[in-house]
């Protein structure tokens, strides 16, 4: 009974395990750049680059219709023009970095919609914002499971140096010249997981799967690598458990994977050790004698 | 070799619009130096320019015997997130970069040189403790022990003492008195005369441009005090070019 509800989809339909492959590829990668992106007081980056990526799919899309390759293409160029362009100009004017992310990002939001309407019918402007997680064809698993390698393995080398510029960015530069390097590399790494995302889960969708388990993460951990082991645990999970409801539900999957992830941010909001409301409530009783 | 820092007319500011004029002079390698003046005088202008954060303006400004990097700054109000999620022992190991960068691993031997540093400022049993849990004086304390891992031949130290009590100066003067028995070259922005009368033989009074430099109880007269408040008074904020130029 719970074999057939919880294991069998997956025994029986391929596009399932390749749906779960995918999933977990894509929640293991983002759940720790959320993390940093949450620490860095950068939450809304997430979803601003999201959008940036989209006028560069576009043209992918523009030039080969919706194939893998030049729309991934298109969306890093893109993604990463927004950022390193925000950054330069939040050093060299007096427009803070969140500022020039905004105006960058709009414009390329914009770009990217008429650029796809130039071509395309709405079913395919929904497959770039929604993504088509039951759909994943052997290329795009094998991008989804470069991409997290690639994110991890890039983590991995920069991660004391992310740490330190995260916690105190003048101690960082009065040692080592390696701060501006390692920005650059981590949203190089964020732009890169979006890009993947967007395949599987759509671009709007995989800034949910990035953000709400490391948000929730935040609620439960006072050190940052417990943190960053229950965001990729609850993000793994929240795919596992989206996919098993919106197939007995019949209804769409990834967005039923980012409401699981949303229910765990949730229940963490409530009851989350470090920080959480009821972990905010006035002690009972203050002196006891 | 005894230089530790030369400045040779040095000219610091920002935007083009200088805050240190023309400044001369040799701190000697083990030299224990306060440097005192209004607000505004540009102390904190001058420790920026010497870990070269901030190019001259003008003139040129030397540390021979060690390379910016090597020097351990202490940032007035340090811009640390005090919410992230760190603990203290972490924190103060930040102190090993100059020997461990950013990939060596940390040995035994390292771990007990951070237990050495968070027992010298009187953080033990903090270990574990969140940062977001101390004090300002525990907090300035556990700065203290990163310096101490940093084990840096020329201290920059600007207001150290601006917002602990008087137990937690007291103790922390000892690591200074410290570093200067072991001949480092300690150089600290300070505000309380009577410390700095206390503690530090050389004194830099700075108000925009030098108006003594030398023995404590020389440049701390009164007729030097009054004349630094005048100057950053009657300093004018439009001016474009220095008025006295050397």
């Amino acid at each position: 009974m719970l074999y057939t509800y919880l294991v069998s989809p997956f025994v029986e339909f391929e596009f399932m395990r390749r749906a779960l492959v995918g999933a977990i590829a894509l929640a293991l990668a983002g759940s720790p750049l959320g993390v940093f992106l949450i620490l860095r007081g950068m939450s809304l980056t997430g979803d601003a680059m999201a959008h940036a990526i989209l006028p560069g799919a576009a043209v992918g899309y523009l030039v080969a219709g919706l194939a893998l390759g030049p729309m991934t293409v298109g969306g890093l160029v893109a993604g990463l023009l927004v950022a390193i362009g925000s950054g330069v100009v939040a050093r060299t004017t007096i427009l803070r970095e969140d500022a020039s992310l905004a105006g960058f990002y709009l414009i390329s939001l914009a770009l990217g919609v008429t650029l796809v309407s130039l071509r395309g019918s709405n079913i395919d402007l929904i497959h770039v914002l929604f993504g088509s997680v039951l759909a994943l064809d052997d290329a795009t698993l094998i991008l989804l499971a470069s991409v997290a390698s690639v994110t991890l393995a890039g983590l991995a080398l920069c991660y004391r140096s992310l740490v330190v510029e995260t916690v105190d960015a003048g101690f960082l530069a009065s040692v080592s010249r390696s701060g501006g390097p390692t920005q650059i590399i981590f949203l190089g790494l964020v732009v890169l997981n979006l890009v993947g995302g967007f395949h599987a889960l759509g671009t709007l969708l995989a800034v949910g799967v990035m953000m709400l388990p490391a948000a929730a993460a935040r609620l439960w951990a006072r050190d940052i690598s417990a943190m960053l082991g229950l965001a990729a645990v609850q993000g793994m999970a929240a795919s596992y458990v989206g996919l098993v409801i919106s197939y007995h539900a019949s209804v769409p999957s990834g967005p039923m994977i980012i409401l699981i992830a949303g229910l765990f941010y949730l229940i963490a909001l409530v009851f989350g050790s470090a920080g959480g409301l009821l972990s905010r409530l006035p002690p009972r009783r203050h002196l006891r004698a | 070799m005894r230089t530790a820092i030369r400045f040779d007319n040095v000219t610091l500011g920002y935007d083009r619009h200088p805050a240190v004029h023309h400044l001369n002079g040799v701190v000697e390698r083990g030299a224990l130096l306060a440097i005192c003046g209004p607000n505004g005088a540009g102390k904190s202008t001058l420790l920026k320019g010497i870990i070269e954060a901030l190019p001259p303006l003008g003139g040129s400004l030397a540390h021979p015997n060690v390379a910016a990097r090597e020097i351990a700054y202490l940032p007035q109000a340090a811009n640390i997130d005090k919410s992230f999620p760190i603990n203290v022992f972490d924190l103060v190991a930040m102190g090993l970069w100059r020997s461990r960068g950013p990939f060596g691993g940390i040995s035994k031997s390292d771990r007990a040189k951070i237990a050495r540093a968070i027992a010298a400022v009187g953080l033990d049993g903090f270990e574990k403790r969140s940062i977001a849990t101390l004090s300002g004086g525990q907090f300035q304390r556990m700065l203290f022990a990163r310096l101490l891992l940093q084990d840096a031949a020329l201290i920059l130290l600007d207001e150290p003492f601006a917002a602990v009590d008087s137990k937690t100066t007291a103790d922390l003067l000892r690591l200074v008195a410290a570093w200067h028995a072991e001949k480092r070259t300690v150089i600290a922005v300070l505000h309380d005369f009577d410390l700095v009368r206390a503690h530090f033989p050389e004194t830099l009074l700075l108000a925009r441009e030098t108006i003594a430099w030398g023995p404590t109880c020389e440049v701390l007269a009164q007729e030097n005090l009054l004349k630094a408040r005048a100057m950053v008074e009657a300093f004018d904020r439009k001016a474009e070019a220095c008025e006295r130029a050397a």
